[in-house]
């Protein structure tokens, strides 16, 4: 089995007194979307930060494509090739949909097939081009923050909870968006608290609760295993199906 | 700049319009307006670098009056050393003098300013408290420093010979020195907008004023452009302190720390962050300081204080506020 | 008994006990053991300062909240005495209405300010009272009608007062009552929300304090004890004028004495006023005798001339705020 792309062992954060990640240990494999599931506060959203340096490990290590990048800052981490879209999806209010892009791309000059393909899952990036970021709805922002990960090629993109707080409809499209982003052997770490989406979506999956991976494995398995899913899930997820 | 919001630009029509009437006389309010233009953009250079970098850095710089003083004394010094080229009767040979004088003006600023983000402010960022006590205590030994070199007296700095006196336009007096000051502020402010709006570099400072964190997750080095722009936001107050000084034609230690006020006034009136609001907010100043004072002196010196409380109480975040 | 005087605020430190000891009993006996005018003048001075900086260090120290507007409610107080000894029959009941209604001006205006200004940053903060203590500063010179502009008033104060030894125990006495008043205050329950408040803000409001009720209040409280002081300088001065109250500079003095007596300790403002009293007296005869034996070297004679001692004193600040937080009181407690 050839190394995974991204690999947490043994990771430890604190923020402020708060001890955050007590030892995760996590696998992101190549040319795969891995789903980080678990109920809110175990600990997935400080462990997306942790890989990208915005928060800092206090023990443990992060490799990323064969490299140790555990001390590096998160700068020179994302330039070894990761995008990022937070859950507040870090979207530029000020700067138009096209300023916003031509920023993501650290490379040069916005490429027009690229563009093509982008504006094939997310038309309205085309749309409102010339538009402020901040005039865009809910639905919009997410897709400009996702076009902004993917307006260069990334070898891994680390996303939180692309669907949180949209209707029904436009979670329909992101899924249907990713599932065409997924042809391009993108490796994806997501946070995700839908199950709906994390299962038609997933690769494979890890669970975390309290600070720690719990459980790690197909998605097709635990999706098929219902007594597994209330194990690990509880009844939360089950509200969103 | 794809859609700008137009109330703050009406709000200054409106104050000059407003004005037209309560003066009556138009020679009188045409050369209150340039007065009040002049003194606006004036303030703005020195605005402009602070409030950029407490938009990108969250850094209040309450030492910042200290690089318009040294900017300022810079001149006088400058000028002084080519008084010869000052005094001579033709615009180019003083332009001879008076360029080398803003440019040394203004690198004083800078060095200053790269001073100051090195060793003072770095150690206290993201410490509130501890900026604006560390930044207060530098503002102290600095100006004393000034005294060392400068000596404790008022110093005068003279215009160059081809800058004094005015233009007659009909029966409006127009002063030569406030069309430069209006031409330089003007300038200064376009290659800001272009440095902004057309360059990637302006691209980044304002998405950085806006949001820090995604920048870096972006892949971009932030640190180093904030001091570029401290740097270079100094720079810009020494160079408004030497045109300053020209304006008033005398300089004291205090000239920077009396600026101070108004350029919180006008930093808050604009929006902390906001170089439109900074402009915007400059040249409200600066217009009501001058009608105020020709129609109620009595009031003038508060005029900037009520305008502060007037735009606040209509928009409390400034009249721009910098989504963050 | 002192223990209660002290609101059972311990000083923590054998030398910093003996250094505030000495410094309380120079000054209640300072007439006797100074003589001549300008002693009696430096020891009022540090009196009415010790309480000034006290004040301001329950902003400061105590809720993290820097204001620049300090004078402002100093010259209040100075200008409130000052109108009404100058404007009414000279008597108690001048000095009483005055006094009154300086604090009632300031309540106000804290109040306003605080309300207006104090749930947001502290950098915020900073700005407006910055510009607002200006505006007030401008106020004072341009309704000289009121207040003799530029020349300030210079009035006569009731008979009792005349004497200075009178008027010396009255702002002594008066210093040391509010004094250990603000020593209660910050060692009360209220004193403790403030700190609490002060290390974070956030978990402070978590625990249901309404921060901002307990900050406008503390910024009350200073304001108040700021304009006392100011009454009591008023006093002593028989004069009151711009320079002697509103001045920014005086505004820098409070800062350099809070910052190095040590913030957030109260202790802190006596030896601070009283450092930076006696320096600003005495300092510069010091530094005349140095300036003259540099002669002859560049620079070195300007950098100790006795007009830059203020230069030094900003250089200790400085130091001050990276490497001794607490201050002088801080160190001593440190080394014990």
């Amino acid at each position: 089995m050839p190394e995974p792309l991204l690999t947490l062992s043994g990771v430890h954060t604190h923020i402020g007194h708060y001890h955050i990640l007590q030892g995760v240990d996590l696998a992101a494999p190549r040319g795969e979307l891995t789903m980080l599931l678990g109920r809110n506060g175990a600990g997935k959203t400080t462990t997306l930060r942790t890989i990208l340096g915005l928060w800092r490990a206090s023990a443990g290590g992060v490799r990323f494509d064969g490299q140790d990048i555990t001390r590096l800052d998160t700068p020179a981490i994302a330039a070894r090739g990761i995008a990022y879209v937070p859950e507040s999806m870090g979207i530029f209010a000020g700067l138009t949909v096209h300023e916003n892009l031509l920023l993501a791309a650290r490379e040069g000059p916005l490429r027009d097939e690229r563009l093509e393909w982008i504006f094939r899952f997310f038309p309205p990036m085309k749309k409102f081009w010339d538009l402020p970021a901040g005039n865009l709805s809910g639905g919009q922002k997410q897709m400009l923050a996702i076009s902004r990960a993917i307006v260069e090629p990334r070898k891994l993109l680390l996303i939180d909870e692309p669907t949180k707080g949209l209707a029904p409809a436009i979670i329909q499209n992101l899924i249907a968006a990713f599932a065409e982003l997924k042809k391009s052997q993108t490796t994806i770490l997501m946070v995700e608290q839908n199950f709906h989406a994390a299962r038609s979506l997933g690769d494979s999956v890890a669970v975390m609760d309290a600070g720690r991976v719990v459980h790690t494995g197909r998605m097709a398995d635990l999706a098929a295993d219902e007594a597994l899913q209330t194990k690990l899930l509880g009844l939360s997820l089950e509200a969103h199906q | 700049m794809k859609s700008i919001d137009w109330k703050p630009p009406l709000l200054v029509l409106a104050v000059l319009l407003g004005a037209l009437l309560l003066i009556g006389s138009p020679s009188t309010w045409f050369t209150l307006t340039v007065a009040g233009v002049a003194m606006g953009l004036l303030i703005f250079l020195m605005a402009a670098g602070l409030t950029l970098v407490f938009g990108l850095m969250d850094v209040m710089n309450f030492a910042h009056g200290v690089f318009i003083a040294v900017g300022a004394y810079v001149a006088v010094s400058a000028m002084k050393l080519a008084s010869g080229a000052a005094g001579a009767d033709s615009l180019l040979v003083n332009l001879g003098a008076l360029v080398p004088a803003m440019l040394a003006a203004a690198l004083a600023g800078g060095l200053l300013g790269l001073f100051f983000e090195r060793v003072i402010i770095r150690p206290v960022y993201g410490q509130h408290l501890k900026q604006i006590l560390i930044t207060t205590g530098g503002m102290i030994v600095a100006e004393q420093l000034i005294h060392v070199l400068w000596g404790p007296d008022i110093l005068q700095l003279a215009r160059p010979a081809a800058l004094k006196g005015s233009f007659l336009l009909g029966d409006m007096a127009l002063e030569k020195f406030r069309l430069s000051a209006v031409v330089i502020g003007l300038a200064v402010f376009a290659a800001m907008l272009v440095l902004l709006n057309r360059t990637r570099i302006g691209l980044l400072i304002r998405a950085g004023v806006e949001n820090k964190e995604m920048v870096e997750a972006m892949g971009y080095r932030i640190r180093r452009l904030f001091v570029a722009v401290f740097v270079a936001g100094s720079a810009l107050a020494g160079l408004g302190g030497a045109l300053w000084g020209m304006y008033q034609e005398s300089v004291t230690v205090h000239i920077g720390a009396s600026m101070m006020v108004l350029i919180f006034i006008v930093i808050i009136i604009g929006g902390l962050g906001s170089v439109l609001g900074c402009f915007t907010g400059a040249l409200l100043v600066g217009l009501v300081a001058n009608y105020i004072g020709f129609l109620s002196p009595k009031v003038a010196l508060g005029s900037n204080i009520l305008l502060m409380v007037l735009v606040l109480l209509w928009r409390p975040q400034g009249l721009y506020a910098v989504g963050k | 008994m002192i223990t209660t005087l002290l609101s059972g605020d311990r000083m923590g430190s054998r030398a910093l006990t003996a250094i505030l000891a000495a410094i309380v009993l120079a000054l209640a006996f300072a007439p006797f053991i100074f003589p001549g005018t300008r002693a009696l003048d430096v020891a009022a001075k540090v009196c009415v300062f010790v309480l000034l900086v006290a004040s301001y260090d329950l902003l400061l120290g105590y809720t993290g909240i820097v204001s620049f507007a300090h004078t402002m409610f100093f010259g209040i107080g100075g200008y409130g005495v000052a109108i009404a000894l100058s404007r009414m029959e000279v008597g108690w009941a001048a000095l009483a209405a005055g006094t009154l209604a300086a604090l009632a001006l300031s309540l106000a205006l804290s109040f306003l300010i605080g309300l207006f200004s104090l749930r947001v940053k502290a950098i915020f903060f900073a700005m407006i009272t910055l510009a607002v203590a200006s505006f007030f500063q401008i106020l004072a010179s341009q309704l000289s009608g009121l207040t003799g502009g530029e020349d300030g008033l210079t009035f006569r104060i009731p008979e009792l007062l005349r004497p200075r030894l009178a008027a010396y125990y009255l702002v002594f006495g008066a210093a040391l009552a509010l004094f250990l008043a603000l020593l209660r205050v910050v060692n009360s329950p209220f004193g403790r929300v403030l700190l609490s408040i002060r290390e974070n803000e956030f978990r402070a409001e978590a625990l249901g304090y309404r921060t901002v009720v307990y900050r406008t209040i503390a910024n009350c409280l200073g304001a108040l004890v700021a304009t006392l002081a100011g009454a009591l300088y008023a006093l002593w001065l028989r004069y009151t004028g711009p320079n002697t109250t509103l001045d920014f500079a005086i505004m820098i003095d409070i800062l350099l004495m809070v910052v190095i007596g040590g913030m957030g300790t109260m202790y802190g403002a006596v030896i601070g006023a009283a450092i930076f009293v006696v320096a600003q007296n005495y300092l510069q005869a010091g530094m005349k005798a140095l300036s003259e034996s540099l002669k002859g070297a560049p620079l070195l004679p300007e950098l100790f001339h006795p007009d830059r001692w203020l230069l030094w004193l900003g250089v200790l600040f400085v130091l001050s705020v990276y490497y001794f937080p607490r201050g002088i009181v801080g160190q001593l407690r440190a080394v014990r």
